[in-house]
């Protein structure tokens, strides 16, 4: 994880973290009139922030040290006026940098959900989800609040720190230098802090992440702690985990209490040095008392900017760090996309040729080596084989949810890659043993692939999904939400509902695994009826569990390490083909009853 | 000493208001004296230092008045007598105040949040180990991420309140009395005048907290909304891209995010209104010290000095704090009784299943087991799912339960396990009912392996050693090669060191189970449950896989559940589970013969295999 790699380096600005900085800003381009606006309220705050500590010397000075009560009255409602106009300032600058940094987000959010549905099976096998949701989510507020607040806050910082500086010079140049000597001071110690604290802090994130690994692993598995009796080894792990938290909390806790205080500390002893220089020059008669008091304002209107650039300055460096992660993902290309001049695949019967195919995942050795076979419009081709012979991979690269290494399928002896995908994949359905449903109602499931669907077409295709039944069933018939990847569906159900949703779309070319292992017998008599229904009339692949699909199979592809090793019929391949026999044989070892001597019967008459 | 004249003292960016009023959901009392004392008790190991914190409080306390009032008595006794001595003497003084102030606030601080975050580790261990005591009822009936919610945030939750919380609300109250003091003895006139800010103050603050609590709220759902869309977006990928739905995914991710977006346009524009409005109402207190202040000053008042006025702005600036302070406590109480209540709640569930009292160790199990009329519900308060079971398993016997789904074919495997107990009847393994011995000594001895799989974070290896820390490479490696799964770990790019990830894409469901195989195998128990252990993996290698396992389970008991009928056909005794009850039991052959229920479910297996 990401995340547990910042744990050794701590993000710090170099060059790099500049260039990612830079490439955030081009987000805000299309804001430009509002971040311009705003940087001008922002202007305004300050100058208005720099100028009502001179009318309170005014008041003092001249209002209430001159005796002159019309000035003293005009001199407080100017004061609050200013505070009004300051107030809007305000409000308009933050409304405004929000605004903009709100659609940064917004945008960048977009283009990334766009990226990951353009990019390819590959890409989803190597990342995980949970990384790809905490950049979407996390990762892009961090952007969002470096395009926002955090550079408002610099600059915000920068100019009341020139500011000031030269208002307090220009009033008492002496007295002004010597408050200014205390800033540099501050400033260091507040960076300097700040990236201390913000390490911890992301070391801390982690370690929170990792116990809330830990519980939940723990809980998820319960049943299998408790089966092994394990306990209290867990309890010894999680207790580790915790008290390694606690460890850096407590570091934490003491940078904390020594520094911040101390940022006080700082510009308390220069308000004290200023009261006592500036007291003298008051008696002295070369300092009003009224700008003494001025002089103390500026002073304490200074440090809570400066407590800001200290943690504003360690945050650029780590959002700068997610803003890596995020064009990581936003800089991907996808290995399968449109080839130039692509066009749109027209209806197509069906024939399906695979020439010389060979697949190589990245890294690993090859997954399938030479492939060629020819499958006619509406035949049903069975691929059959151990784990990991290459199944999976032949059916992925029908739809190109990956492109072969080298070799070429043709559909209508057309390659495929002359075709747009989104027209290739309208003519190709697909029922995986792992059924993904969404949190949506039963209907728009079923019309997924082809939303305009009528409501009599959904029910029809519900029909020959043998899911019409069990649908009505449900508290609210077709219009039942299904919760979080269908939970409250069983298998069979999910099943059922995934081929309907196939047989709604009506692809010409058809790739299923037959897989029903773990449901009921009931249940699974019902879901081969669909699938009968479904192969009708279509070119398909079906990824043999069961002889009852190889059976009726026109053509059956024995796969063993990459390779076609065998094919033909089920007749002459449990002749020709041992490791066919095997596999057929192992499956439903003969015995001397009365069901199975009626199987073997079938089994070879056939 | 800062007089912050012309701004608030309220150090709440927009960020903090997001923090104070977004952070927790709160909806909930604002004070429950039970959660308030039980937490409170939690202190009670550090007194001693809560006691010191609350010295070092008084004392930053005093120094926070003391200021003010030297800066006055600067001003007034020194500056216009022409006083350099004096001067130098209250600076002198002033630091010292100073001084005193930083170290008595940092060790307040640092005292404050070493207990809090203490008792917050604490609390952690002491949830977690509580949560390995309760029985498996409690998970099924719970959802993991609520109950990690309790462990990590909840309980942060009360860490705020006990930590800074409680200190806080007596700090701010004893600040407010002393400013409140401090003024009304210098100048009680200037001092009512400068009151009548407060009410206003109040007013804004609570109104505001109102709308905020609801637009923030209106933020979580929303972001949880868009979190939830990507998450689905994510895990549903393949299904988008095979139906070429990318474009409706797109323009529906783009209305979550565009709700999510404005949701936090909104809020934050609140608190963007209500830093000027309290700094607005902190400038009119401050006019008001400036203009009957200055007048009375014109008009020659002795009350009222030039060094009072000066006190006074430094007073008057301060004051806001607490009340701040105060009403943003308010939210904070709130979400630590709710979240207290519910920490609670769950640290005072008894476990279901526990050892009785003086329970002894379970001896080395021979492997009878027997169901003497049992009958179980999952809850009182549900219908039993199993009903009046009887049942002789002897020991090295291999059992088959068959049925359809629901029957109560887990339930029964469970049972002997002793993850639940009975409702009624006895489930006893050699003679010993298994409520007698302690659940470490039972569980210990046998082994499971169920449909769905379970792994945990961390290499191959560590998985299949999880029942047996001390266990060599060598028997790892045997007990994978027995679960056929030594040749395919071989191959993953770190062997047996290959760390297992979380969304599992490396390894195929039936490689885990194969993995989970070798984990049963390897805990060496004397009693071994397989419940849908094969439904994942394919028929050539669950062959392999019984071979093996019929090699390993010589002289052990093992329960199996499974639908297929090429896994059970071979066991010493099958039991037909339908409606929580045994209808048939008895051999392969012989439950044939008699042509009942499990003769039509495997006719029907066979029908349908071979149409």
């Amino acid at each position: 994880m990401a995340s547990q790699n910042s744990t050794t380096n701590q993000p710090r600005i170099n060059f790099h973290t500049l260039a990612t900085v830079f490439r955030c800003f081009h987000f805000l381009k299309p804001y430009l009139w509002l971040t311009v606006g705003s940087y001008l309220g922002l202007l305004t705050i300050n100058l208005l922030k720099i100028v009502s500590p001179q009318l309170i010397r005014w008041i003092i000075d001249k209002g209430i040290g001159g005796k002159d009560l019309n000035l003293l009255t005009w001199a407080i409602l100017g004061l609050l006026g200013l505070t009004v106009l300051k107030g809007v300032a305000t409000f308009l600058e933050g409304r405004w940098t929000e605004v903009a940094s709100q659609h940064v987000a917004f945008d960048a959010r977009n283009a990334i959900q766009s990226k990951l549905t353009d990019l390819s099976f590959s890409y989803h096998d190597r990342v995980q989800a949970g990384q790809l949701l905490s950049r979407t989510i996390q990762d892009v507020d961090r952007i969002r609040f470096l395009t926002g607040r955090a550079i408002v806050r610099i600059i915000d910082s920068i100019i009341l720190l020139i500011g000031t500086a030269v208002i307090l010079i220009w009033m008492n140049p002496q007295l002004g230098l010597l408050s200014i000597l205390a800033m540099p001071i501050l400033v260091y110690r507040a960076v300097q802090f700040g990236g201390k604290v913000r390490y911890l802090a992301v070391r801390i994130q982690n370690q929170l992440a990792l116990l809330t690994t830990r519980i939940e692993q723990n809980l998820r598995g319960a049943r299998v702690v408790k089966a092994f009796a394990q306990e209290d080894r867990e309890i010894a792990r999680f207790n580790e985990a915790n008290e390694t938290w606690f460890d850096l909390s407590t570091q934490t806790n003491r940078i904390e209490s020594v520094n911040l205080p101390m940022l006080d500390l700082i510009a308390n002893i220069g308000t004290v040095a200023i009261l006592w220089y500036g007291g003298w020059l008051v008696i002295h008669q070369q300092l009003t008392l009224g700008e003494l008091v001025s002089f103390t304002t500026y002073l304490g209107q200074l440090v809570f900017p400066i407590r800001n650039l200290g943690s504003v300055i360690p945050a650029v460096a780590i959002a700068s760090a997610a803003a890596d992660r995020v064009f990581e993902i936003l800089d991907s290309t996808s290995d399968v996309k449109d080839a130039p001049g692509a066009v749109p695949m027209p209806p197509v019967r069906g024939d399906v040729r695979f020439e010389n195919v060979t697949f190589t995942y990245s890294k690993r050795g090859h997954v399938l080596e030479k492939i060629n076979f020819e499958a006619p419009a509406g035949s049903v081709v069975a691929l059959v084989g151990p784990t990991g012979s290459g199944k999976t991979t032949i059916v992925n690269l029908i739809p190109r949810f990956y492109d072969p290494t080298s070799g070429k399928i043709t559909i209508d002896g057309q390659d495929i890659r002359n075709y747009t995908l989104h027209s290739l994949r309208n003519q190709v359905g697909i029922v995986l043993q792992e059924t993904s449903l969404f949190a949506t109602t039963v209907r728009a499931n079923i019309a997924f692939g082809r939303p305009d669907a009528s409501e009599e077409e959904v029910v029809t295709a519900a029909k020959a999904a043998q899911a019409h039944e069990f649908i009505l069933e449900m508290p609210k018939g077709y219009d039942t939400i299904l919760g979080e990847k269908g939970v409250n569906l069983s298998g069979g159900q999910k099943q059922r509902l995934a081929i309907a949703r196939v047989i709604l779309m009506d692809p010409r070319i058809l790739i299923l695994d037959d897989a029903t292992s773990s449901v009921d017998t009931g249940t699974e008599f019902l879901i081969q009826q669909a699938f009968d229904q479904l192969m009708v009339g279509r070119t398909t692949f079906v990824i043999a569990h069961r002889l009852s699909t190889v059976y009726k199979a026109d053509i059956i592809l024995v796969l063993d390490k990459g390779k076609i090793v065998a094919q033909g019929k089920h007749g002459e391949l449990m002749r020709t083909s041992p490791l066919y026999a095997e596999i057929c044989e192992r499956q439903l070892k003969p015995e001397d009853d009365a069901a199975d001597a009626l199987q073997r019967q079938r089994m070879e008459g056939r | 000493m800062s007089f912050k004249i012309g701004t608030s003292g309220v150090h709440m960016g927009p960020g903090g208001a997001l923090d104070r009023f977004g952070g927790h959901a709160a909806d909930g009392v604002f004070f429950n004296k039970n959660v308030v004392l039980r937490m409170l008790s939690f202190l009670l190991p550090y007194r001693g230092k809560m006691a010191l914190a609350f010295l070092l409080m008084l004392v930053s306390t005093g120094m926070v008045l003391l200021t003010p009032y030297l800066m006055k008595i600067t001003i007034d006794q020194y500056i216009t007598t022409r006083n350099e001595q004096g001067l130098a003497l209250v600076a002198g003084l002033t630091a010292a105040a100073f001084l005193g102030l930083y170290f008595s606030s940092a060790g307040q601080r640092y005292l404050l949040t070493w207990v809090g975050q203490r008792v917050l580790t604490n609390l952690r261990s002491t949830l977690f180990e509580h949560l390995q005591r309760l029985s498996l009822g409690y998970h099924d009936t719970h959802f993991v991420g609520v109950t990690v919610s309790r462990v990590i945030n909840d309980v942060a939750v009360i860490n705020d309140l006990l930590s800074q919380g409680l200190i806080a609300l007596i700090s701010d109250v004893l600040v407010l009395a002393g400013i409140i003091t401090v003024m009304v003895s210098m100048n009680w006139r200037l001092a009512l005048l400068t009151f009548t800010a407060i009410p206003v103050m109040i007013l804004a603050t609570y109104l505001f907290s109102l709308r905020a609590r609801s637009a923030f709220r209106e933020t979580r759902s929303r972001i949880a909304a868009l979190v939830g869309d990507l998450a689905e977006d994510i895990s549903g990928m393949r299904v988008i891209q095979a139906f070429a739905q990318e474009k409706t995914s797109q323009q529906r991710f783009e209305r979550v995010n565009e709700a999510n977006r404005d949701a936090h346009i909104n809020a934050m524009s609140l608190s963007f209104i209500f830093l000027p409005v309290i700094e607005l109402i902190s400038m009119m207190a401050t006019a008001i010290v400036l203009w009957f202040g200055g007048r009375w000053v014109i008009q020659g008042d002795e009350t009222v000095t030039l060094g009072v006025m000066v006190a006074f702005l430094a007073y008057a600036t301060r004051f806001f704090q607490p009340i701040q302070e105060l009403s943003r406590l308010y939210t904070t109480m709130q979400s630590a009784m709710a979240g207290g209540e519910q920490v609670l709640a769950l640290l005072d569930t008894p476990p279901a299943v526990q050892d009785a009292p003086g329970a002894q160790e379970m001896p080395p199990i021979r492997g009878d087991i027997t169901f003497e009329d049992v009958t179980f519900a999952y809850r009182p308060d549900r219908e039993p799912v199993l009903h009046n079971i009887n049942l002789q398993i002897k020991a090295g016997q291999t059992v088959a339960l068959v049925g359809p789904t629901g029957a109560g074919k887990t339930s029964i495997a469970n049972l002997i396990a002793r993850f639940y107990d009975v409702s009624g009847g006895a489930v006893r393994i050699d003679g010993i009912d298994v409520r007698s011995v302690t659940q470490q000594s039972l569980r210990r001895q046998m082994g499971l392996v169920s449909q769905d799989s379970f792994l945990f974070a961390g290499t191959i290896a560590d998985n299949i050693r999880f029942g047996r820390l001390d266990a060599s490479q060598a028997e790892v490696e045997q007990a994978a090669r027995l679960a056929n799964a030594h040749e395919f770990i071989l191959r993953q790019p770190d062997g047996y060191q290959t760390q297992i990830q979380e969304s599992a894409v490396n390894l195929s469901a039936g490689q885990r189970q194969l993995i989970c195989i070798a984990r049963a195998v390897l805990a060496n128990p004397r009693i071994l449950i397989l419940d849908e252990a094969t439904a994942n993996i394919d028929p050539m290698n669950e062959i392999l896989i019984q071979d093996a396992l019929r090699r390993f389970l010589h002289g052990r008991t093992a329960i199996v559940v499974a639908h297929r009928l090429s896994t059970i056909r071979d066991a010493d005794l099958i039991c037909v589970i339908s409606d929580g009850k045994i209808v048939e039991q008895g051999s392969h052959s012989s439950l044939l013969a008699q042509g009942g229920l499990y003769a039509a479910l495997s006719a029907r297996q066979f029908v349908d295999a071979s149409q």
